[in-house]
C-alpha cells in the first residue's frame, strides 16, 4: 500500500507519530478533567464537550477579538469554564448525585443542547480562526525534520498536566478527601468535612481542564458549532480504553488514539474514526474495563 | 450418602483468609446448622457452595458432581436453593410476581417470548404463597410487607426452585419472637414434608439446638467442632470461644 | 385497551380528511413511537441504560434504502433483510455490552452506535456519505401519501402488538425481575446474562423496523439518524412519557414530535426548549407523564373515597 510505503521514510514517520503525539496530549488534557469528574462524582458528563468548545470559543474572543494574546486566552478560558462549571454544579448538578446514572446522563445532555444554543447567540455560526501565539509561529529543527513549534509545546503541557493532577490526587490532603469521598461520603460528612465543597472543586478543575483544552486546540481546530458532540464521544473512547476513572489510563488511552488516528489516516485514508472504534472494541475484547480499570464491584 | 461436600474449600481476600479448610459433609435429609460468632465466615462459606464467590482452592461436590466455581444459576438448577441474610427480593414487584418469577425460571419458560406470563405458574405461585402463609398479601408490593412478612417471601422463592438442599442463611435474623417461632415453624414443616436436606446458619441457639440434626461450628473461617448437638454443646473448645455466651437451649 | 381501540381507529380514520400533513406527521409519530417503545425494552424493562439505539435503527433504514435502490431488490425482501441486519448486528454487539452493567454498558452502547456513524459516513461508496443517501427507488404499491400511511399504519401496529405481547410475557416478567434485582435473579436460576442480551437484540431487531419505516417515509436515510444524539432523543422520549409503563414512550414519542413542530414555528431554538423539558422531566417528573397521571388519578381517587 501506499500508506505504507510512506512511512518507510523516517522523516515521514517521525512527522506523524510527532502529530500523534501532539493530537494525544490535547485530548488528554481534556480527558483527564472527564476522568477525574467521573472517578469522584460518578457522573458521565456530556457536557463536558460543550465546556470543551466554550473554552475554545472563549480563546478566540479573549485573544482575537480583544486583542489580548494568546495565553491570556487560554487563561481566561480555564477560568470561564470553572465559573460556569461552579455555577451549574451548585444549580442542578448537585440534587441528581443520588438519583440514577440515567438521569445525571440526561441532565448533562440537557446542558449540552442548552449551551449549543447559547454558543449560537453569542458566537454566531461562523468558524473563527485563531492564530498562534506569537513566539510559536515558526518550526523548530529536530535534526530529522522541521516541525511546528506550537505542536511541541502541546506534546510537553500534556505531561505536565498529567504530573499536576497527579499530585494534586495523589499527594495532597485534598486528593486523599476526594477518594474517601468516593468511598464513603456518609463518613466524611460524619467528621466534619464538608462534602459538597470537595465535590464542587473536584467539578471545578475538571471543568477547567476541558476549556483549558479547548483554547489550545482553538490553533488547529477551529471553534465551530457543533465541535462539542464530537469531541465528546471521542474522549469517551479514550477515558473507556484506558479505564474509566484512571488518570494514567487517559493519558495512555490519549497517545493511542492519537497514534491510531493519525497513522490509520494514513494507510487507510478516511479510515480513522472507523479505527479508533475498532481500537475500542479490541481493548475492551481483552480487558472489559479498559487498561486500566478495574472490575465494578458486584 | 452425602449430598453436598465441602473439600478443603478455601477463600483468600487478599491476604485475609474468610474461609479456611472447610471440609463438611451434608447428609441428605440432615438438618445441619453452622454456627459461629459474627465474623466467622458463615456467610462467605454459603457464597462459596452457591457459586456467588469462587474459592481460592478446594471442592464444592453436589450429588457426586464437581460444582466449584460453577455460577449461581446453574448451581440453582441442580437443587441448591438459598436465602439471603439480608432481605433480597424484588422490592418494587407484588408479592405474587416475586413467587411467579422464579417458577418460571424453575419451568424453563423465561426465555417464552410470545406466551402471555399470566397464566403460567398461577396455580403453583398461589399453593407456594399459601404454604408460607402469604396468601392474603398476594397483590401487595413486596417492599413495603413487614419485615417478618419479606423473610417469609424469601423462603418461598427459594422453595419455588423446587430444591433437594436448601441453604438459609439467617432465617430468623431480626424477626421478633413470635415470628422467629412462626417461620421455624414452617421450615420445620415444610423440610419434613419434602424431605429436604437443610443448611442454615443461625444466631439464636434455642432455634439452633431445636432442629438441628446436627451443628457444624465455625471460628475464624474455620471448623472447630462439628456432630450431634449433644457433643458440641459440650466440646470445650466450643466453650471457649463462646466463653460468656450461653450454649443452653433453654436459657440465655 | 380501550384507549388503544380508540387511537387504532382514529389512526384508520384520518387518511379520510385528507390532510395530507397530518398524515405525514402521524407517520413519523408513529415511526418514533415505535423507537422508543423498542428502546424501552431494554431500558424500562431490563435496566439497562442504551446510549446508542440510533446505530439500529440507521442500519435498518439504510440498508433497506440501499437495497431497494442500489441493488433493485423488491421491498417483501429488502425490509426483512434490513430487519435482520439490524438484528445481527445488536446480537453482535449485545455480546459485548451484556458483559457489562451500568454506566459501563451505556458508554459501550454509545461507542458501538458511533462505529456505526463512521462507517456509514466514510463509506461514501456505499452510503454517500454525509451527503446523506436520498431518492430511495420506491416500490410501486407504496408511490403515494395514503398507501405509504397505510403500510406504516399496519407494520407499526403489529410490531407493537409483538413487543406487547413480549414485555407481558413469561420472558417480559422475568426480565423485570432482572432489572429490579439481578443478584436475587441469579440465584432463582435465571442467567441473567442471556435475559440482557436477549433484551438488547429484541429492541435492536424492533428499533431497525422502525429505521427501515423511516427510510420510506423520507424516501432518504443521513448520516445524522445514526449519530448519538438521535439516541439521546429516543432517551428523552421514554423518559417523557415513562419508562415503567408499557405505552409511556409512545406518548412521549407524539408530544416530544409536536411539541418540535410548534417550537420551529416561532424560534430555531428548539435544542433549548427540548433542554428544558429535560430538565423539568428530570427534577420533577421523574416517572414521566404517566407516572404523573397515576399521580394524579390516585390523588382524585384517595379523595373520593374519604367524600
Amino acid at each position: 500500500m501506499q500508506g505504507l510505503e510512506m512511512l518507510s521514510n523516517p522523516t515521514f514517520f517521525v512527522i506523524q507519530l510527532l502529530n500523534s503525539i501532539s493530537m494525544g496530549m490535547n485530548y488528554f488534557i481534556i480527558a483527564a478533567g472527564l476522568s477525574l469528574i467521573f472517578g469522584v462524582l460518578r457522573v458521565i458528563n456530556f457536557s463536558h464537550g460543550a465546556f470543551f468548545m466554550f473554552g475554545a470559543y472563549t480563546c478566540y474572543t479573549v485573544s482575537e477579538a480583544w486583542g489580548f494574546g494568546f495565553w491570556p486566552g487560554v487563561i481566561a478560558a480555564g477560568i470561564f469554564l470553572a465559573a460556569i462549571s461552579v455555577f451549574l454544579e451548585r444549580t442542578l448538578f448537585r440534587f441528581l448525585y443520588d438519583k440514577e446514572h440515567l438521569m445525571q446522563l440526561l441532565l448533562t445532555f440537557a446542558i449540552v443542547l442548552i449551551m449549543g444554543d447559547v454558543a449560537k447567540v453569542l458566537w454566531g455560526t461562523d468558524q473563527y480562526s485563531v492564530s498562534y501565539p506569537a513566539a510559536l509561529t515558526g518550526a523548530w529543527n529536530l535534526g530529522v525534520t522541521y516541525y511546528p513549534s506550537y505542536r511541541l509545546v502541546l506534546c510537553g503541557i500534556g505531561p505536565v498536566i498529567l504530573l499536576g493532577v497527579w499530585y494534586f490526587t495523589e499527594r495532597t490532603r485534598w486528593g486523599r478527601l476526594t477518594k474517601a469521598a468516593t468511598q464513603d461520603r456518609e463518613m466524611l460528612a460524619a467528621l466534619g468535612i464538608n462534602v459538597p465543597v470537595i465535590y464542587t472543586s473536584v467539578f471545578l478543575i475538571g471543568s477547567a481542564l476541558a476549556g483549558i483544552g479547548g483554547a489550545l486546540a482553538a490553533p488547529t481546530n477551529s471553534p465551530v458549532p457543533g465541535m462539542d458532540v464530537f469531541i465528546i464521544v471521542e474522549c469517551f473512547v479514550i477515558v473507556i480504553i484506558g479505564g474509566l476513572g484512571s488518570l494514567w489510563g487517559s493519558f495512555l488511552g490519549a497517545l493511542i488514539f492519537g497514534v491510531v488516528y493519525n497513522f490509520g489516516s494514513v494507510i487507510f485514508p478516511n479510515g480513522q474514526d472507523v479505527f479508533a472504534y475498532l481500537l475500542l472494541l479490541v481493548v475492551l475484547l481483552i480487558r472489559p474495563w479498559g487498561l486500566f480499570g478495574k472490575p465494578e464491584q458486584a | 450418602m452425602a449430598i453436598l461436600e465441602t473439600q478443603n474449600l478455601m477463600k483468600d481476600f487478599g491476604g485475609f483468609v474468610a474461609t479456611n479448610n472447610v471440609s463438611l459433609q451434608l447428609i441428605e435429609g440432615e438438618r445441619h446448622a453452622i454456627i459461629g460468632p459474627n465474623g466467622a465466615g458463615k456467610t462467605t462459606f454459603f457464597n462459596l457452595i452457591t457459586g456467588h464467590l469462587t474459592p481460592s482452592s478446594g471442592k464444592v461436590i453436589f450429588e457426586g458432581k464437581d460444582i466449584t466455581g460453577m455460577v449461581p444459576h446453574k448451581v440453582v438448577r441442580l437443587g441448591l436453593a438459598r436465602s439471603f441474610q439480608r432481605i433480597n427480593i424484588y422490592p418494587r414487584m407484588t408479592v405474587f410476581e416475586n413467587v411467579q418469577v422464579a417458577l418460571i425460571a424453575r419451568d424453563h419458560n423465561h426465555f417464552k417470548l410470545f406466551s402471555l406470563g399470566e397464566p403460567h405458574n398461577r396455580q403453583d405461585t398461589k399453593d407456594l404463597l399459601e404454604l408460607v402463609g402469604l396468601d392474603t398479601e398476594a397483590l401487595e408490593i413486596a417492599g413495603e410487607l413487614s419485615y417478618g412478612k419479606q423473610k417469609q417471601l424469601e423462603l418461598a422463592i427459594a422453595l419455588a426452585e423446587n430444591p433437594r438442599v436448601l441453604l438459609l442463611d439467617e432465617p430468623t435474623a431480626g424477626m421478633s419472637p413470635q415470628e422467629t417461632d412462626e417461620a421455624i415453624e414452617l421450615v420445620d414443616r415444610i423440610t419434613k414434608e419434602r424431605g429436604l436436606t437443610l443448611l442454615f446458619t443461625e444466631h439464636d441457639m434455642s432455634v439452633v439446638f431445636g432442629i438441628s440434626d446436627r451443628i457444624s461450628v465455625l471460628h475464624h473461617g474455620e471448623i472447630i467442632a462439628s456432630g450431634l448437638p449433644d457433643d458440641v454443646r459440650n466440646d470445650p473448645e466450643v466453650r471457649r470461644v463462646y466463653l460468656g455466651e450461653s450454649l443452653d437451649g433453654e436459657g440465655h | 385497551m380501550l384507549a388503544c381501540l380508540i387511537v387504532l381507529i382514529a389512526l384508520v380514520a384520518l387518511p379520510m380528511s385528507g390532510d395530507l400533513h397530518a398524515m405525514d406527521v402521524t407517520v413519523e409519530i408513529m415511526i418514533l413511537a415505535l423507537f422508543a417503545l423498542s428502546l424501552n425494552t431494554l431500558i424500562g424493562y431490563s435496566g439497562n441504560v442504551s446510549f446508542g439505539h440510533a446505530a439500529y435503527f440507521a442500519i435498518g433504514g439504510y440498508t433497506n434504502a440501499i437495497l431497494l435502490t442500489t441493488y433493485h431488490v423488491p421491498l417483501l425482501i429488502a425490509m426483512p433483510v434490513a430487519i435482520l441486519f439490524a438484528m445481527v448486528a445488536s446480537m453482535f454487539v449485545a455480546w459485548f455490552c451484556t458483559r457489562l452493567t451500568d454506566i459501563y454498558f451505556a458508554m459501550l452502547t454509545l461507542a458501538f452506535s458511533m462505529l456505526v456513524w463512521a462507517i456509514l459516513f466514510k463509506w461514501r461508496e456505499m452510503t454517500n456519505g454525509d451527503d446523506g443517501f436520498v431518492g430511495i427507488a420506491m416500490p410501486a404499491f407504496l408511490d403515494d401519501r395514503v398507501p405509504l400511511y397505510y403500510f406504516t399504519l399496519a407494520v407499526v401496529t403489529a410490531s407493537i402488538g409483538l413487543l406487547w405481547l413480549i414485555c407481558h410475557s413469561a420472558f417480559g416478567k422475568v426480565l423485570v425481575a432482572v432489572r429490579e434485582n439481578r443478584t436475587r435473579a441469579g440465584f432463582v436460576g435465571v442467567d441473567t446474562r442471556r435475559m440482557r442480551w436477549t433484551a438488547f437484540v429484541i429492541a435492536g431487531t424492533f428499533g431497525g423496523i422502525a429505521g427501515s419505516l423511516y427510510a420510506l417515509f423520507k424516501s432518504g436515510m443521513y448520516v445524522e439518524n445514526a449519530f448519538w444524539t438521535q439516541s439521546a432523543q429516543a432517551l428523552i422520549m421514554t423518559l417523557l412519557g415513562g419508562m415503567y409503563s408499557f405505552f409511556g414512550p409512545a406518548i412521549g414519542a407524539a408530544t416530544l414530535h409536536l411539541l418540535e413542530i410548534l417550537t420551529n414555528r416561532y424560534t430555531e431554538y428548539w435544542p433549548t426548549v427540548l433542554g428544558g423539558i429535560l430538565l423539568v422531566i428530570l427534577l420533577f417528573l421523574p416517572d414521566g407523564m404517566v407516572g404523573l397521571a397515576q399521580k394524579i388519578q390516585s390523588r382524585f381517587s384517595r379523595n373520593g373515597g374519604a367524600n
